[in-house]
């Protein structure tokens, strides 16, 4: 009995070490079954995909090519803010606020990654609601180098989100160049931590969210089956329009109309310019968030439109003043830049050199006859190249959007194209007018009855960089300007002499 | 003929240019300079290094004119660069002896 008993339990700790180890076995089984080498077809179509950029079936990994042609346009596209955004418009101010665009733009830069960590991201691209994403990925919880399906099978979506992530920097660094030297650091930041709550993340997720109400290429749900390649209603015309809305409440800078406001270095302004064209590759090419053939005609018909617009807008001045000027190029390059960007993926080569035609037109009439005629401030023409460009532009996609292009629009939106679309188009610029106005007229009126938007006149007219940052941009005087020269040294015979060797120089 | 100097707060240029021409001041030289009175320096501090701050920005307004209309123009430039705070600058008003047009060579006070 008792060997019995010790051999029964011996056999029930054995069948239950078998019970055990089948139970394991079973599970790496389970585990493993989709690694159990699928044939060789299944293998080679996997890679198909990847070349083609197709939807995987096993092979669940980021691809290389794609991830290094992401990264690439991630960094093109901070490039675009960091420095190039502020080159063209810190060209473009008084010498006493260069360092004012350059802390809002750094400034955008700063808050908004922290937005965009916390919750900007998953409000975005998290499925939720029509109009708003969810909290699923709040924190970059989940968001690893693995695809997320939904939206590019091929890369990792910590790059992905990266890359949103510098869209959701420059639009807000947009609006600086309507309210620049004028509204103080503090009502600045605090206008752009809530404008992208409640304009970007919601205008975003319905543009380019799975389940977004304007995502026409790939919710066949979408209640306005519109397109956006790369931002001309969520970056263009929703910084645009609210920064002509801002303008207006802000009021014109002290002295405008009296004094001259001329830019204080078009060569800054120039080097600018050249920085966006080039990080705009990053930002149209990227938007097929793969370097495949609809980035490829993004990539051409960008740097069609932006070649054409350059030279359209100067050409004008030539005919209508009598001088092409350096600062009509770099307002025409940008303005094809802007123009072809809801497009940049959907239209011809040929669509983009009328699109940029149009591109230098429009904005240089906004930009000389409107604006003089409606005789609001916009210090740096964020309306007329930004608003009207980018409404432009979504319009015109409406009209030249093509298949062939991209078979995209092949899939939920075979009835509308070359159709009605140009009417959903209108729709969702309608939606982003009213949703950028409404939103911008709230909170900057908030903001005025509160802590204010401008600063007092004495420190608009000693310059921002001084009042705003302690600072000073340049140096005229030996010493520095934050400080005094003569303070810092006796007035020696050291300074009288580089003073007159600077002048005989 | 007197020569009417001010030293203003820089942002109340425009003011002051103003209420000079409307009571009809045609020309006048304008300076940035530097400069300290009563208020004296203050210490102010840049990344830990503390440094004095002796002179602040002012403009100078520099306008030559009749005797006659001195007490105008000298009340008109105080009216419009007062705001009562610390700061707001000096007004000088000195004998000229003479006053030459480069151009046509008048003399005395049409030239001014």
């Amino acid at each position: 009995m008792r060997i019995l008993g010790s051999r029964q339990r011996a056999m029930t700790i054995a069948s239950l070490l078998f019970a055990l180890l089948s139970i394991a076995g079973a599970a790496t089984a389970l585990a493993d079954t989709p690694a159990a080498p699928p044939d060789l077809a299944a293998r080679v179509a996997d890679l198909e995909a990847y070349v083609t950029n197709g939807a995987p079936k096993a092979l669940i990994t980021p691809g290389p090519g794609h991830n290094a042609w992401m990264m690439t346009s991630t960094a093109l596209v901070l490039f675009m803010t960091l420095p190039g955004l502020f080159l063209f418009y810190g060209g473009l101010v008084r010498r006493k606020n260069i360092l004012s665009v350059a802390a809002q733009c750094f400034g955008c830069a700063g808050l908004v990654t922290f937005l965009w960590w916390a919750f900007g991201y998953s409000l975005v691209f998290a499925g939720g609601s029509p109009v708003l994403g969810g909290f699923k990925f709040a924190f970059l919880n989940g968001v690893t180098s693995m695809p997320n399906a939904d939206y590019a099978a091929w890369v990792s979506q910590n790059v992905f989100s990266m890359y949103q992530l510098m869209f959701a920097i420059i639009t807000p660094a947009l609006i600086v160049g309507a309210i620049a030297e004028r509204m103080k650091y503090s009502a600045m930041m605090a206008f752009i931590a809530v404008w992208m709550l409640v304009v970007y993340f919601p205008l975003a997720h319905m543009v380019w969210g799975v389940d977004g109400m304007m995502n026409g290429v790939w919710n066949a749900k979408a209640a306005i089956k519109s397109i956006d390649f790369a931002g001309g209603t969520v970056v263009h015309m929703s910084s645009g329009w609210s920064a002509l809305v801002l303008c207006l409440i802000l009021g014109k800078r002290s002295g405008f109309g009296k004094r001259v406001f001329a830019p204080h270095s078009l060569v800054l302004t120039m080097i600018g310019t050249g920085m966006l064209w080039v990080g705009w590759y990053g930002f149209n090419a990227g938007s097929a968030v793969a370097s495949d053939g609809i980035a490829a005609n993004a990539f051409t018909t960008t740097t069609l439109a932006t070649g054409m617009a350059a030279c359209v807008w100067p050409l004008l001045e030539w005919i209508t003043r009598g001088k092409p000027t350096v600062l009509g190029f770099c307002s025409g390059a940008v303005g094809g830049l802007v123009v072809i960007t809801p497009g940049a993926g959907f239209v011809t080569p040929s669509s983009a050199i009328l699109i940029g035609i149009l591109a230098g037109l429009v904005p240089f009439l906004a930009c000389t006859k409107m604006k003089a005629f409606f005789n609001y401030d916009a210090a740096l023409d964020t309306f007329g190249v930004h608003g009207v460009g980018g409404t432009m532009g979504a319009l015109l996609t409406g009209f030249l959007a093509n298949p062939e292009v991209n078979a995209n629009l092949n899939t939920n939106l075979a009835g509308v194209v070359g159709k009605t679309l140009w009417l959903e188009q209108l729709k969702a610029m309608g939606l982003t007018v009213v949703m950028s106005v409404a939103a911008t007229t709230v909170i900057a009126l908030a903001i005025k009855a509160t802590f204010g938007l401008r600063p007092s006149v004495e420190a608009e007219e000693e310059g921002l960089d001084q009042t705003d940052h302690g600072e000073a941009g340049y140096h005229p005087e030996e010493g520095g300007a934050h400080g005094s020269y003569v303070g810092e040294m006796a007035p020696s015979m050291a300074q009288v002499t580089s003073a007159q060797s600077a002048e005989r120089a | 003929m007197k020569k009417i100097e001010a030293i203003i707060k820089p942002f109340k240029l425009d003011d002051v240019k103003d209420r000079l021409r409307e009571i009809g001041i045609s020309g006048m030289t304008v300076y940035e300079v530097k400069g300290f009175g009563r208020t004296g320096g203050k210490t102010e501090v840049y990344r830990g290094s503390s440094y004095v701050v002796d002179f602040v920005p002012k403009v100078r307004v520099e306008i030559v004119v009749q005797d006659t209309v001195v007490t105008e123009v000298v009340t008109a430039i105080i009216t419009a660069a007062k705001t009562g705070t610390i700061g707001d600058g000096k007004v000088f008003v000195t004998p000229v002896d003479e006053a030459i047009r480069i151009r046509t060579g008048e003399r005395g006070e049409e030239a001014v």
